[in-house]
């Protein structure tokens, strides 16, 4: 099973949890990124998260199925945000559910990490002095 | 042939637009695009061999394309 969406709409982590679960599953793992009020020393207000949406959801697409494929079997769901977030915010969010916890909690880990790596998703940082950048350029 | 590039994020702000329309002989390859749009860039606000996409799909320097591909530069991602 596996589900991966690129929403507009706040991200809804009990929904995702209760999604992914299943009574062949023993350990559901979880990771729920948010937008921090710091970066770099910089006081942030908020990120505007942009997509080439075609792309990423293909990619995070191909990402689950790595991960499904590694951890078998592995059930696994995947909602990133875009649009503007402010303070505290989940931009994304990764359930997996395996028997066992390790390929659980491993194939969490694997879809961050790969989608932080390829998935084409930019944000742009706001500061408290009303000035703005790209991350990562 | 004349082809679409999608532009994202930061060179979206580099170009000042989020796409560009840019006429190559038929069989160039991703690295003809890339060099014409280097031309056409604002001095450093383009990297020297930016990630490229055709079709969705991130390409290598030496793909030909094909009339009607969707291509698109790729900024350095930061999702998450």
């Amino acid at each position: 099973m596996i589900r991966v969406a690129l929403v507009m709409h706040p991200i809804d982590v009990s929904a995702l949890i209760a999604e992914v679960a299943d009574v062949s599953t023993g350990a559901t793992a979880v990771f729920v990124g948010t937008v921090r009020d710091v970066n770099d020393d910089k006081a942030v207000s908020g990120i505007d998260y942009s997509a080439y949406t075609v792309m990423a959801e293909r990619e995070m697409l191909r990402i689950a199925q790595e991960a499904a494929r590694q951890f078998a079997p592995l059930r696994v769901v995947v909602e990133h945000r875009v649009g503007a977030l402010e303070l505290g915010d989940v931009s994304v969010t990764i359930a997996t559910a395996h028997a066992h916890r390790a390929p659980a909690i491993d194939g969490m880990r694997f879809v961050i990490e790969e989608i932080k790596r390829r998935v084409p998703i930019w944000k742009q940082e706001r500061y408290l002095d009303g000035t703005r950048e790209w991350v990562g350029v | 042939m004349t082809v679409t590039v999608l532009l994202f994020a930061s060179f979206a702000d580099a170009f000042g637009r989020s796409s560009v329309e840019v006429t190559v002989e038929q069989g160039a390859t991703v690295a003809d695009i890339v060099d014409q749009l280097s031309a056409l860039a604002p001095s450093d606000r383009l990297p020297p061999r930016p990630l490229v996409a055709v079709n969705a799909e991130y390409a290598e320097y030496d793909v030909r394309l094909n009339s009607g591909d969707e291509v698109a530069l790729i900024p350095p991602v930061a999702g998450g």
